[in-house]
């Protein structure tokens, strides 16, 4: 840490003086590592056509935050992990062996995770106020041993998209195809579901339920306007991610509304912009 | 348009290597999908699959990738060799055929940034298609494209290619590596004339080339006897097999295409 406060340092703002606002700092490190998780893991939602799915996943991890917390862990975000973890394998095989359009079966997942939730952390006639930071988010909130947390999981997704990502690639445009040269689809589409599961969970605290979908949509589907190629896709959804997450987060620390909320407000700007001078389908 | 047709070999399959389905049923959710279906296919052979919609055509060809399960036996022979039963890879001193897919029509979306060479890199080799992609594998792809007379096609985005383009980008990615056994679902559909006549001649090419069994399903009967070496009409049963001219002629072909029977049932 003490390389990135000194790195800070050099930076020309009143909060990056040595020896002061240690939160602001972490939170800029911790918006370093996550806007490329999501700008990497968004290229793929997209392009799969999951974006409803980790909408949904983000839902089911706020229901295992609630669990987490009736069992009364300390840290209710592992509890969540595993409940999202499950939530996600199930979901994979009721899709496999159900005849129902796939967002159906994604919206029986939702509402039912929600509503468990919500009759988790309200039974007993508690307040639901305790689980608002959840929605909305602080990134500010953050401390360096998560940020090392996040680092790992990053290195975790580059190596996942290293080594799997042609094949989750092909077995999204064609089931039938990835098979017959031998890939295995159901575990290509289980690990990714996981990986989202994963992120989506352990970055609620910091990004906040509401708007953490649109970091794993807007990158990407702004890229989409205007790259032609797989590297360019890759390549302007994550300098898009990372440019509106440092925006996002100057603009909260001056203004002070919520880095997330603010991140997305970019990204919807930087969606706009693409799309005006994109192709035109 | 046709060369040399291999018809004749229909009977024996002494002197060539043979997929051979024998007795095959598929059941799905209780239904019968396919019922004692039976038939060569040899080396240098294209056979055509023909029959209604839900005929269970795309089923037998999963069948023939092992993506579904069937009882009955699958088996493969190469020339003088041992014959491998593909269910359980079998392979009494063999190797397993490789199979070459060309799916129906796969879904890609206009604005989809995926090029040829992206798709292609992502099915054929280990290199993460969403790094720049390095010139041998540039290499590679166009290799592959030449067999199609496809090279031109390299830096296009799948999404905009014409149907007889994403045909021929399928079928060089069915050749690489060069397979055994070719299966095409409905390669003619959604494909124009002048890319439906491009796409027979190639294949005719290929199977001469490289001496691999062919086996394609269509709708279009017109070019059946231009192409085909042998018809298979299918209606959960094999309901006739043979040449083309033949199968065509046959009151099953009329039947089950609820064709008035005209001239031929004048005589």
């Amino acid at each position: 840490m003490e390389i990135w406060y000194q790195l800070v340092s050099l930076l020309p703002f009143e909060w990056a003086e040595p020896d002061s606002m240690f939160f602001m700092k972490h939170a800029l490190l911790a918006v370093l590592v996550i806007s490329p998780l999501f700008g990497i893991l968004s290229t793929m939602v997209v392009h799969s056509r999951m974006s409803f799915f980790s909408d949904a996943l983000g839902h089911s991890a706020f229901t295992g935050m609630a669990i987490g917390a009736i069992c009364g862990y300390q840290e209710p975000t592992w509890a969540a992990v595993i409940f999202a973890v499950i939530f996600a394998l199930l979901f994979n095989v009721v899709r496999r062996r159900s005849a129902l359009a796939s967002d159906t079966v994604i919206g029986v997942f939702s509402s039912t995770a929600v509503a468990l939730g919500i009759f988790l952390s309200t039974m007993g006639g508690r307040s639901f106020t305790k689980f608002n930071n959840l929605l909305i988010g602080d990134i500010l909130s953050v401390e360096p041993s998560k940020i090392g947390l996040l680092a790992i999981i990053l290195l975790a997704v580059l190596m996942l998209w290293a080594y799997s990502f042609n094949d989750l690639m092909l077995s999204a445009v064609h089931p039938a195809l990835a098979d017959s040269r031998g890939i295995k689809v159901f575990w290509q589409e289980t690990c990714f579901s996981i990986a989202i599961a994963v992120v989506v969970t352990i970055s609620m605290t910091w990004v906040g339920l509401l708007v953490i979908n649109s970091l794993l949509v807007l990158p990407a589907a702004a890229s989409r306007n205007v790259a032609r190629s797989m590297f360019q896709y890759h390549l302007l959804s994550l300098v898009g991610a990372v440019v509106a997450g440092i925006a996002g987060l100057m603009t909260s620390y001056y203004i002070g509304a919520s880095a997330g909320a603010a991140i997305t407000l970019y990204l919807a700007v930087w969606f706009l912009l693409t799309f005006c001078v994109g192709k035109r389908g | 348009m046709r060369k040399i047709k291999h018809g004749a070999l229909a009977g024996g399959c002494g002197d060539s290597c043979c997929l051979k389905l024998d007795g095959l049923n598929v059941r799905i959710q209780g239904e019968e999908i396919l019922e004692d279906v039976s038939f060569h296919l040899h080396c240098g052979e294209i056979a055509a699959l023909i029959g209604p919609n839900g005929a269970g055509k795309s089923t037998l060809f999963r069948s023939i990738l092992g993506q579904i399960s069937y009882s009955g036996t699958i088996s493969f022979t190469q020339v003088g060799g041992p014959a491998i039963r593909l269910a359980d890879g079998t392979t009494i001193g063999g190797t397993r055929p490789l199979i070459g897919y060309v799916p129906q029509s796969p879904s890609f979306d206009r604005g989809d940034p995926v090029t040829v060479l992206d798709f292609f890199t992502a099915a054929t080799a280990k290199w993460p298609v969403w790094l720049p992609i390095p010139k041998k594998y540039r290499d590679q792809c166009r290799r592959s494209l030449e067999r199609v007379h496809g090279e031109d096609l390299l830096d296009k985005p799948m999404g905009g290619l014409s149907g007889g383009q994403l045909q021929r980008v399928l079928l060089a990615l069915a050749l690489e590596p060069v397979p055994h056994i070719l299966i095409l679902d409905e390669p003619l559909s959604g494909v124009d004339i002048e890319g439906e006549h491009q796409l027979l001649d190639m294949l005719d090419e290929i199977r001469t080339k490289y001496d691999l069994s062919i086996l394609l399903s269509t709708h279009d009967f017109a070019t059946l006897t231009t192409f085909a070496d042998k018809v298979i009409l299918l209606n959960k049963k094999v309901l006739k097999a043979g040449a083309p001219e033949e199968v065509v002629a046959s009151p099953e072909f009329y039947e089950t295409f609820h064709l008035k029977m005209g001239r031929k049932g004048e005589n």
